[in-house]
């Protein structure tokens, strides 16, 4: 059975599975990016997240990131899952393991993964607050996606 | 018939997370357009759109069988 190494889910991330999914001979290395929720934000208390993702088109997107980064760094194995649903403060939301011969190109596009998911992947964070809620949007604050044209010819290129 | 899905904050203002319309071939911008009117939903020129899952331009066509994704600013991770 072929491994599903880009995933969405509304169960808790074992870590050590995504490990696993890109262990392999030829790896001297293995980064892990574990994305937990955070209670903190600029003074402003969170006391839990709700995650939604339009799942099939998000799933695609996750390839598509494993795709490109296995054009960069051609020795590489990534495996992501992301959780939706209801998180409470320190659960995980995303996992992603990087292997790779040398260490050098696991941390890089470990790195990379985590950005790219934060530009193109359909998954959206609702903040709620001691005080209210909101939907977060625009994390990276890119000049392109408030303007609402984000570089789509670009990802075309891509 | 165009299928069209809402996610996030534009859920919330449209009250439903998807609606079946019946249109002739039209463009994102002409849908935006429509269902900002209509839906009185503001913001779509400011959101991303996908058409059968991939990214799209206003400019796009959109065809009967088509899923029309309106995408807010992500915020995954």
């Amino acid at each position: 059975m072929a491994e599903e190494l880009f995933t969405v889910t509304e169960a808790p991330i074992p870590v050590e599975d995504l490990v696993k999914k890109v262990e392999r001979p030829e790896a001297g290395a293995i980064t892990t990016f574990i994305g937990t929720v955070r209670e903190w934000t600029k003074g402003k208390r969170t006391e839990y997240l709700e995650y939604q993702a339009y799942v099939p088109m998000a799933v695609k997107k996750l390839a598509e990131i494993g795709d490109e980064i296995a054009e960069k760094w051609p020795d590489v194995k990534t495996a992501i899952t992301h959780r939706i649903g209801r998180l409470e403060i320190s659960d995980i939301a995303v996992v992603i393991a990087v292997s790779s011969p040398h260490r050098k190109a696991a941390y890089e596009a470990n790195e990379y993964a985590i950005e790219r998911i934060k530009q193109i992947v359909p998954i959206w964070k609702k903040e709620h607050w001691e005080d209210g809620e909101t939907w977060i949007g625009d994390q990276l604050e890119t000049t392109s996606y408030p303007k609402g044209k984000p570089n789509i010819e670009e990802e075309r290129k891509r | 018939m165009i299928t069209v899905l809402f996610f996030a904050e534009l859920q919330e203002q449209a009250g439903k997370p998807q609606l079946e319309l019946e249109l002739g071939e039209t463009t994102v911008r002409e849908l935006k357009e429509r269902l900002e009117s209509t839906l009185k939903i503001t913001g779509l020129n400011r959101t991303m759109t996908a058409v059968n899952e991939e990214y799209a331009l206003d400019s796009d066509a959109v065809k009967t069988g088509d899923t029309v994704a309106f995408i807010p600013p992500v915020s995954g991770g």
